[in-house]
């Protein structure tokens, strides 16, 4: 293979807009659920509970994950692009991240549907 | 005459003698007409003419002396010598390769400054006169076209640093939105493309170190901004 630099993938723009999207989601959902504790003054389990038997709210909960882990993926590759120079190494923590993530969202989704 | 000793702690190297770079002190012995910081090295040059620095206008225009003063990169000819801390601690501009004491390569910052095309493209015949421009319009290229590539913004850089061969880093930014911003340039949508890259234009994660040093009171982030925004304007 020559040792020439190649630039020009096409997803800069994409992925700054990406973050910026996921970012407005996750702040709408916080001020939403301080919103909540605020009203149902020490909300407790049951309170809870109710408030996740709602589909809507595992529905906005699901979307939040993963507005939140797609931001971690470009916050994160944004590290591995900045930090680490050998591109097989950088390729294998891509990776990693995408599995560690993927995991996270499965998880998430069994915690947040199996209330 | 009354003079005043400023002492300085100055970054050697010279390659073919030098295993690895020293600080060397100097006290150099300045009268009252020298204000300067390049008026102070100018001097140390005649104590020890083995240190080496770029210098030219000695005016702020050439853009020749940048380096590292105490810790900030600037100009060593607009520097007030009296308003540093001393022993003033001077070295070479950060991340680029030095050739000798102060002296950098700087081949690396030109091939980014040259990637951007830094001239007016425009495949329309030319007019019998010169391509007129409004005021309105001329206007938007005030706190662009004064940049006088003197490296300060892009060494401050971290995104620089750590990617000086794909980052454009924040002075060929700025002379990217330089030719954006031109009415008379018909090439910015390839302009565009050329910078929409995860590297090129989006690996500055505003953290200001160019505005920061700039010499000429420039914004390199704004630009940066403004392509950004002409991006999203181009998608939506």
């Amino acid at each position: 293979m020559v040792n020439r630099q190649v630039v020009g993938a096409h997803y800069g723009l994409r992925d700054w807009l990406v973050q910026r999207v996921t970012a407005v989601i996750m702040l709408a959902y916080a001020v939403a659920i301080v919103a909540f504790l605020l009203l149902a003054q020490g909300a407790s389990y049951a309170a809870w509970q109710q408030l996740f038997s709602c589909t809507w709210v595992r529905v906005l909960t699901t979307v939040t994950i993963l507005a939140l882990l797609w931001h971690a993926w470009v916050g994160l590759r944004d590290i591995w692009m900045d930090y680490v120079q050998h591109i097989g190494v950088r390729l294998t923590l891509h990776v990693l991240t995408i599995l560690w993530l993927v995991a996270s969202l499965v998880y998430a989704i069994v915690v947040v549907w199996g209330v | 005459m009354t003079t005043r000793n400023v002492k300085f702690s100055i970054y050697r190297f010279d390659p073919e003698k030098d295993a690895k770079p020293y600080m060397q002190d100097y006290t150099v012995e300045l009268d009252s007409t020298e204000h300067k910081l390049l008026d102070a090295l100018v001097k140390l040059k005649v104590l020890d003419d083995s240190v080496s620095f770029r210098r030219s206008c000695r005016e702020g225009v050439c853009g020749s002396d940048a380096m590292n003063i105490n810790g900030k990169n600037g100009l060593a000819c607009v520097t007030d010598v009296d308003s540093l801390k001393q022993p003033i601690q001077i070295r070479p501009l950060p991340g680029l390769p030095v050739v000798r004491d102060l002296i950098v390569d700087m081949t690396q910052f030109f091939k980014q400054y040259h990637s951007i095309k830094p001239y007016v493209q425009n495949d329309t015949p030319p007019p019998d006169r010169e391509r007129l421009q409004s005021q309105e319009d001329r206007k938007e290229l005030d706190g662009l076209y004064e940049c006088i590539l003197c490296a300060c913004c892009s060494t401050s850089c971290p995104s620089f640093w750590w990617n000086p061969d794909k980052f454009v880093g924040p002075a060929g930014l700025l002379a990217a939105y330089r030719f954006i911003a031109d009415t008379r340039d018909t090439a910015t949508n390839e302009r565009l493309d050329n910078l929409e890259d995860p590297y090129r234009l989006f690996r500055c994660h505003t953290i200001m170190n160019c505005v920061d040093v700039c010499p000429k009171d420039l914004n390199p982030t704004k630009a940066i901004g403004k392509i950004k925004d002409l991006m999203v304007k181009r998608i939506a």
